[in-house]
Order: structure tokens, then C-alpha cells, then sequence
């Protein structure tokens, strides 16, 4: 099985040429990075080509690598994640690109090369906030209709910035400012590598 | 000649046959769907949001709550991940468990989708049947973690616990008599494993009361037949998975072509649909209700013959023993930090993936050596499917809409997320 992801692997570096900026091979998965001004191209390429032929987007999502290790980010914030899956030569890829401005993401849409990506870049969009150029009807998905912000963040706060109730006085639903306060029960620990022997 | 203007619909999101909440917005015209837009995310509950700001062991049961109808294999999944960052080891008897439930999952999860299939175009009986059914399944999941849903049974590195010597009986009541006590137990006399046994017996005769029902149904088949029909190039450009995939012909299924735990060493079929329509996506499901039912019963044979352990003895990933810990120093240091700090996952990426019921069920793992996700995305079968609503129903009338959402299996809870 290794050979077969290095085998794999020298194909992608191959056909991708200087498209590819890093391929690295861990738990016996294979993860490329591109850059996003080639996205599309690379996408086709992985697509079409006779030793790879990834007929499938099993997964888009994005990322954001803002809190990563609790330490600050050196490098572009969001990344969005494709996985992609080939039925003929039963093979999975994980292709990576990471937008280049952080105020503003935008990456190319891959809908024109697969149909499934619409609603997953979509849900990247509503959660992360990041641009899909290309993308026929980029709406938000998955939040409430009118929502501000992008939950995925890493500095949106779990509990919100606001929370629904029913006013009895003005007999409708209404908006207000959260009342409840974000509690951690277990903190979150990263721990150096030798802790505990 | 006056404007004919197209007509917009809302269909849900409290329409019984919207299968929860989903918010559809149909242009028509006439009685002819020109387009379908749905709305999801009435039920979005930032799963993924909250496992970032848990521990591993108290997401898990986040994702039993993700489709409620197959729950054991959502967790399935996210112990595959999890356990493929740590590099642990698996038990074997633990592993035939998990088989043996995600199978029983894959049946209870077709059961209750050939219900609602049914009752939603038409036949109310079948329902009824199906769920007799799911009852003495959801008894074997009580019997096994004590919950008849969400269970939180698959843990990382294993099993919560080995299978119960005896099957729960029934108790005198107001509206339970001896005689009929006697008769309700009758099956429960042996180990939770005769049980299981002895409803893999019954089961296929059951299988084939539902397609005494269906299958050469007239009604039933002009519903069905022809309806939805998706090409195999389309329905690899679409993402789909599952029955939605075999249903068009594409022989894949990842219990066979990556198998994982123990699906390998067990002998079963893949069936295959011919022309995409929903009354081949029904008939594939249908087999796999009786190839799960093989591998149950090959589970049951191999458990029967091989105790062992059934969670690893990686102290640093699973809780030591009761009897350990009360006597041990260094066992009961253990368990005070894996229950007050959890267990850290070594910085990586990873995806895992299993043959759920409804398609390929894929959790996306980030770990940046915390005690907690940095990210965890979950891949749900039913997204794609729903996303191709739109293209599937085009140019069916609203009624064939029903149809094209049953055979879809529909769960909002991992849709939504």
C-alpha cells in the first residue's frame, strides 16, 4: 500500500509540474498544495488524467489555521481543503490551497470541473467567509437567513453574538445580544512531546 | 393571450414527507418542476464548531446525533480517524463488534427508510412491519450500551464494553399477564448473541413479506420506475455515494474496496442497480438488507468462539480496568487524566471514511497535539445527494418530488450538521 501512494505521489509531481508547492505523504495519505491562482487547472489536470482520473470531489471544506498550536499563524489564514477519490485506480488525494489575502479570501470555484462542489463551496463560503470565484450562486447554506459573520472562524465566539426569543409585548420573535456567557469546562492543553514519558 | 407566469411553491418545512426540515422552494409550471431550491440548515447545530472546543470521548456523542437513523456508524467513522492519527490498535473481538453493529445499523437504518420510502408514496403497511422489526434490533443496542439511539457505544480503540451475558426480559405490569410475560421472553432466554442468532434466522422471511408488498407492486412500480434517473457519469460528478451510486450502476462500495476493521474476512455481495431510477436504488437496498444480514450472522458465529478484550490497553486512549484502578498507583493516575484532561491526538491530518447506510460517511481530522480538534470536518452522504435535488427532479411533477426524497434517505441531522 505504501508503494502504492509513493508510486502515487511521483505521478501527481509529475503531471502537476510546477503547479504543486508541497506533497507530503502521512498516515498513509497522500496531501498536495497548490497555488490558488492554479486551482481549476490542477483540479482538471487531476482530474483528466488518464493515471490519476479523480472522477470524484468527496469533500471541500475550508480552514482556518488563525489559533493554530495556540500560537499565531505565520502564513495566508484559510486554506480550503478538497479530497478527492478515484473508483478506477481506488485512490484518495487530499489537495490543499490557501487563499492569498486573509481580509478578503477568494479562491477559484471548481464547480465546472465537478457538479458536487456547489453546495460544499457554498457551506465554505457561509462558514469561513471565503469567495468562491466562478461559483454560479454563491448563497449562505447552512446559518439562519440574515446571519452576520462567519461561525467557522476561529474569532467567532461558540456561543454567538446574538440569540432568538418570542416578545410577548410585541408579540413577534425577536433578535437580541447573547445572554449567556461561553463557559470551558475542559480546557484546551497542548502538551510538549516528551510530557509523561 | 394572457401572461402564464411560473408558480412557486413551498414544500415543508413542515410538510410530513420532507423527512424533517427541509425548506423546498419550488418554481412550477403547470404541475411541472422547472426548478428546486432547497433550504437546509433549519437544523444546523455547528457540530463541527462544537467538537473544536471538546474533548475527543466528549464529541463522541455529538456524532450519534448527526443521522439519528444510523448511529453507530457515524461513530465508526470518527473512532477510524481518531485511531489513525494515535496509530492504535484495535482488538479483534472489538473489531467484529463494531462490524456486527454497523450492519445491524445498515439494517435498521433501510428498515426505517423502506418505511418512510413507502409510506410517503403511498403504502402505509409496510411501515408498520418495518418497525416490528427495528424494535428487537433497538433492544440488542439497549442491551449493549443502554441507550436505544444514541448509543456512544464505539470508542476510540474499541468497544465501551464487552456484550452482555443475557438479553433483558420483560416485567409484570398492569397490561402484561403472565402467559403473555412468557411468551415475550421466550427469545431472551440465551445470550444477547442467540438473540441476534436467532433474528438473523427470521430476518430474510421478513425481507421478502416487505417485496410480497413492493416489488411487483403496481402502484408502487409507477412511482418508482423511471423516476429520478441518474446517469452513472452523472452521478459521479455529483458526489454521490452509496445506494445512489450502485443504484446507477457503478459497482463501489468501500467495505469491499477499502476495507476496514474486520470487512475483509467477510463473505458478501455488492448488488448493483441497472438503470438509476428510484426502483433500482429500492432494490439495491433491499439486497444489501440481506447481505448486512450474512455478515451479522458471521459476526455472531466468529463472537461465539473467540472471547478476548474488547477495548485496547492503551491507557493513554481508553480508561483501565475498575478493578485496576482502584488497586494500582499508576492506573489510577491514568484515569484521572484521561477523564479530567482527555486523551492528546499527535498533530496530523486525517481522513477516514466508512460505508455508512446512506453513502460514504467521512470525518476530516485536524489535530494540532491538543487535547481537542482544530478542525473536524464531517462529510456527510446525504449532503451531496440533497445538493442534486434540483437536477433529479427537473422536469417530474410535485408528486415524483416525494418520490425523488425518499429514495434519497434524507436525514437532516447530518445534513445540517
Amino acid at each position: 500500500m505504501a508503494s502504492k501512494m509513493e508510486a502515487l505521489k511521483s505521478v501527481v509531481e509529475q503531471v502537476l509540474g510546477d503547479r504543486l508547492v508541497q506533497s507530503t505523504l502521512a498516515f498513509d495519505e497522500l496531501t498536495i498544495v497548490c497555488k490558488a491562482e492554479n486551482i481549476v487547472e490542477a483540479a482538471s489536470l487531476l482530474r483528466d488524467h488518464a493515471e490519476l482520473s479523480f472522477e470524484q470531489l468527496i469533500d471541500l471544506c475550508g480552514l482556518d489555521y488563525s489559533s493554530y498550536k495556540d500560537q499565531p499563524w505565520d502564513g495566508p489564514r484559510f486554506a480550503v481543503v478538497y479530497h478527492l477519490l478515484s473508483l478506477k485506480h481506488n485512490l484518495r488525494i487530499r489537495l490543499k490551497t490557501f487563499a492569498p489575502e486573509d481580509d478578503f479570501p477568494v479562491v477559484n470555484s471548481v464547480v465546472g470541473v465537478w457538479n458536487s462542489a456547489n453546495w460544499f463551496e457554498r457551506e465554505a463560503f457561509d462558514l469561513f467567509g471565503i469567495v468562491f470565484d466562478g461559483h454560479p450562486d454563491l448563497r449562505r447554506l447552512l446559518t439562519d437567513y440574515g446571519f452576520v459573520g462567519h461561525p467557522f472562524r476561529k474569532d467567532f465566539p461558540l456561543s454567538g453574538y446574538v440569540e432568538m426569543r418570542y416578545d410577548p409585548t410585541q408579540q413577534r420573535v425577536i433578535y437580541q445580544p447573547v445572554t449567556i456567557e461561553p463557559r470551558e469546562i475542559t480546557p484546551r492543553i497542548i502538551r510538549e512531546e516528551t510530557y509523561g514519558g | 393571450m394572457a401572461e402564464i407566469r411560473n408558480y412557486t411553491l413551498n414544500f415543508g418545512p413542515q410538510h410530513p414527507a420532507a423527512h424533517g426540515v427541509l425548506r423546498l422552494v419550488l418554481e412550477l409550471d403547470g404541475e411541472v418542476i422547472q426548478r428546486a431550491d432547497p433550504h437546509v440548515g433549519l437544523l444546523h447545530r455547528g457540530t463541527e464548531k462544537l467538537a473544536e472546543s471538546k474533548t475527543f470521548i466528549q464529541s463522541l456523542p455529538y456524532m450519534d446525533r448527526l443521522d439519528y437513523v444510523s448511529m453507530m456508524s457515524n461513530e465508526h467513522a470518527y473512532c477510524l480517524a481518531i485511531e489513525k492519527l494515535l496509530g492504535v490498535e484495535v482488538p479483534e473481538r472489538a473489531q467484529y463488534i463494531r462490524v456486527m453493529f454497523a450492519e445491524i445499523t445498515r439494517i435498521l437504518n433501510h428498515l426505517l427508510w423502506i418505511g418512510a420510502h413507502a409510506i410517503d408514496i403511498g403504502a402505509m403497511t409496510v411501515f408498520l412491519y418495518a418497525f416490528r422489526e427495528r424494535e428487537d434490533l433497538m433492544d440488542c443496542y439497549e442491551a449493549v450500551s443502554g441507550a436505544r439511539m444514541h448509543a456512544a457505544y464505539f470508542r476510540p480503540g474499541g468497544v465501551y464494553r464487552d456484550l452482555p451475558d443475557s438479553m433483558p426480559q420483560y416485567t409484570v405490569s398492569k397490561i402484561k399477564n403472565a402467559r403473555e410475560l412468557a411468551k415475550l421472553n421466550e427469545g431472551r432466554q440465551g445470550t444477547m448473541l442467540d438473540f441476534i442468532d436467532a433474528f438473523t434466522q427470521r430476518f430474510p422471511t421478513y425481507v421478502d413479506e416487505y417485496e410480497t408488498l413492493l416489488t411487483d407492486n403496481r402502484i408502487w412500480k409507477q412511482r418508482t420506475v423511471g423516476i429520478g434517473v441518474v446517469s452513472p457519469e452523472r452521478a459521479l460528478n455529483l458526489g454521490f455515494s452509496g445506494p445512489m451510486l450502485r443504484g446507477s450502476g457503478i459497482e463501489w462500495d468501500l467495505r469491499k474496496k477499502q476495507p476496514y476493521d474486520v470487512y475483509d474476512r467477510m463473505d458478501f455481495d455488492i448488488p448493483v442497480g441497472a438503470n438509476g431510477d428510484c426502483y433500482d436504488r429500492y432494490l439495491v437496498r433491499i439486497e444489501e438488507m440481506r447481505q448486512s444480514n450474512r455478515i451479522v450472522k458471521q459476526c455472531v458465529d466468529w463472537l461465539k468462539k473467540n472471547p478476548g478484550p474488547v477495548i485496547t490497553d492503551n491507557f493513554k486512549v481508553a480508561p483501565p480496568s475498575r478493578e485496576g484502578m482502584k488497586s494500582n498507583m499508576e492506573e489510577l493516575i491514568h484515569h484521572f487524566k484521561l477523564f479530567t484532561e482527555g486523551m492528546h491526538v499527535p498533530e496530523g491530518e486525517a481522513y477516514a471514511a466508512v460505508e455508512h447506510p446512506k453513502g460514504e460517511f467521512g470525518i476530516y481530522l485536524v489535530s494540532d497535539g491538543a487535547n481537542k480538534p482544530y478542525r473536524l470536518k464531517i462529510r456527510a452522504p446525504g449532503y451531496a445527494h440533497l445538493a442534486a435535488l434540483d437536477e433529479m427532479s427537473r422536469g417530474h411533477m410535485i408528486a415524483d418530488v416525494v418520490a425523488i426524497i425518499g429514495t434519497q434517505d434524507i436525514v437532516f441531522g447530518e445534513i445540517d450538521r
